[in-house]
């Protein structure tokens, strides 16, 4: 079964809120010193999802990255877990794309990669959030999708996909090929490996530039919005938390519930 | 551009009413199309949805399209975008409107591709730009640390609100409207997914989204059992357990007690954070509480940025505390 994964640099969510900045000049946000980028944690997630198949049925696992400025050692991360080769769409040209055309530059190189069962994307990327370039992808290529997957299994050319829903699951089938969305529901990524990360150590990703997929540049990145970025902005913090204390934590505790009372919270 | 007009809401129905969610958005519709001078139109989707049609204009609709279809019992992507493709082809709206729901997320970016344009997810605020009259779509970004605002030339806008950011109207069953029923004309073999069954995993007791209390717990619980605490303090109370993400993944509790970016959005009039560092993840779900009480030993935690009342300790000594005295109090 050949599947590919879809997976985003991003700046590290788990930064603490703290040193989160934002330039409004720019609308851009500055990446916090010391920090190093990573793989948007629902990419993860989809290359595990990927990974699970592979070690139940075998196969071949392609990650595909679109960006600037992508540190080998942050995308390489899922050949270390066990994929088998990774593309990136590396150049000027792809960089501050939306949904649109980053989805149109992915649909592109996957057009090119060509043959494939599944296709694997976190559910949204933990920058902009925007959960459309899994179901864009599909769209483009004429797939069928299934989103917010919490459990994929395959048997007899079709998928099974739990689909995480307000109050539980659902359970649906799927003809493939198909684009699948992961959440974090699915479980934990897998660690790397040593083996994996020798491995990885030696495996050059293989980069395409617009040309190389068939596509104008004025197609992808910023060229290539549909949506326009108006402002970027931090919401304000208002911090007028009341401190409660006591001599100890459970005097600390049932002072809280006075002040509750007092406030009439209770 | 074009002549694309009036503004349109996916009108959800949930347990054979129209969801919360609905009335929300035609709340914010009505807003919308007032300051366009527009119409707004509700669209009604299902296996029999036609008997609420007359709820949608009563909660604001000018208009309600009720397209019903036994194949659109359960929601497939492939089947609810062909009845909304054909929808907009025909209506042509130059807003359309769903909520950020399981339905929402999936199916308005879909559309929206299929439309030759982008949608707006998880919006928290919508307004139409005097100058422009295009749709001013502000939605968190970054996990919620920081807030964007998109724009887009392309008809239709395409954007999904998140649960309880709007309000709806009051309910006036004097309102006058025109329903309207339109064909589903689906073809059975386009669709290319099958739901094999629903499994709910909805805890007993109060609703979580419904809760008027919710005490959450998070990574600083530790397992299980200290959840068993959380939910005595949620009973005296009368209200909902929730959880931050790190339970959740570690199989603690349910999945379906996530609140935040990805889970549930909760606005009761109390929110308890119990050892939950309120990360912008965890926050997008409770923010619109305005009475925020955290428990944290981390005197730097994200959550007392955001809280009213904040004890600086061990929960494990602080809660059960607080919890008999609570006891105590409610008894008096």
């Amino acid at each position: 079964m050949n599947m590919i994964v879809c997976i985003k640099q991003v700046i590290d969510p788990e930064a603490p809120p703290a040193s989160f900045k934002v330039d409004e000049a720019s609308n851009r946000v500055v990446p916090p010193p010391g920090v190093s980028p990573v793989i948007s944690p629902f990419d993860e997630n989809a290359v595990e999802a990927a990974l699970r198949l592979k070690d139940a049925y075998g196969g071949k696992i392609t990650v595909l990255s679109l960006g600037t400025g992508l540190l080998r050692e942050v995308v390489k991360k899922p050949l270390s877990m066990g994929a088998d080769e990774l593309i990136l769409l590396e150049d000027e040209a792809f960089a501050d794309g939306d949904s649109w055309s980053t989805a149109y530059a992915l649909a592109m190189a996957i057009k090119k990669i060509g043959d494939y069962d599944l296709i694997f994307c976190g559910r949204q990327a933990a920058d902009w959030d925007a959960g459309q370039v899994g179901s864009g992808i599909a769209e483009m290529l004429g797939l069928p999708s299934v989103t917010v997957a919490r459990k994929v299994d395959v048997s007899d050319g079709k998928a099974r996909v739990e689909r995480v829903v307000a109050d539980g699951y659902e359970v649906v089938e799927v003809s493939l090929p198909a684009l699948i969305t992961v959440s974090n529901e699915l479980g934990e990524p897998r660690y790397p490996t040593i083996k994996g990360i020798m491995a990885a150590k030696k495996m050059e990703p293989i980069v395409w530039k617009p040309a190389d997929i068939g596509v104008e540049p004025s197609q992808v990145g910023a060229a290539g919005r549909r949506a326009r970025l108006l402002k970027l902005f931090q919401p304000v913090h208002e911090g007028k938390c009341e401190f409660i204390e006591g001599e100890s934590p459970e005097e600390a505790g049932v002072n809280l519930a006075l002040k509750l009372r007092e406030a009439k919270l209770l | 551009m074009s002549q694309a007009k009036g503004v349109m809401v996916f009108a959800e129905v949930a347990e054979g009413k129209l969801a919360a969610i609905a009335t929300e958005l035609l709340g914010c519709g009505r807003r919308l199309a007032d300051d366009l001078g527009e119409e707004l139109s509700a669209v009604l989707v299902g296996s029999q949805v036609g008997a609420l049609a007359q709820e949608a204009i009563a909660f604001g609709a000018d208009r309600a399209y009720v397209i019903e279809d036994p194949l659109l019992g359960d929601y497939q992507t492939d089947s609810y975008l062909m009845v909304m493709e054909k929808v907009a082809r025909e209506l042509i709206p130059q807003i359309l409107l769903m909520g950020q729901t399981s339905i929402g997320r999936d199916l308005a970016p879909r559309l929206a591709f299929r439309l030759e344009t982008v949608a707006t997810l998880d919006c928290i605020e919508l307004a139409i730009d005097p100058e422009s009259r295009r749709l001013l779509q502000t939605k968190p970004v970054y996990g919620g640390n920081a807030q964007a605002i998109f724009t887009s030339q392309f008809d239709p806008q395409i954007a999904t609100v998140r649960a309880k950011a709007m309000s709806p109207l009051e309910r006036d069953s004097s309102r006058q409207g025109e329903v309207i029923r339109l064909e589903a004309d689906l073809d059975p073999q386009a669709i290319r997914t099958r739901v094999l069954e629903k499994v709910s995993e909805e805890v007993e007791g109060v609703r979580l989204e419904a809760a008027e209390v919710v005490v959450s717990g998070g990574r600083g619980i530790g397992g299980p059992e200290g959840f068993k605490q959380l939910e005595e303090l949620a009973r005296l109370l009368k209200g909902a357990v929730g959880a931050s993400r790190p339970p959740c993944d570690n199989g603690w509790v349910p999945d379906v007690l996530q609140v935040g970016l990805t889970g549930k959005v909760v606005t009761p009039e109390l929110y308890i954070a119990v050892a939950l560092s309120g990360s912008s993840q965890h926050m997008a779900g409770c923010s619109g509480c305005k009475n925020i009480v955290a428990i944290n030993k981390d005197p730097e935690a994200n959550i007392f940025r955001e809280a009213r009342f904040g004890v600086i300790g061990d929960w494990r000594k602080v809660l059960p505390a607080f919890t008999s005295k609570v006891k105590e109090l409610l008894a008096e």
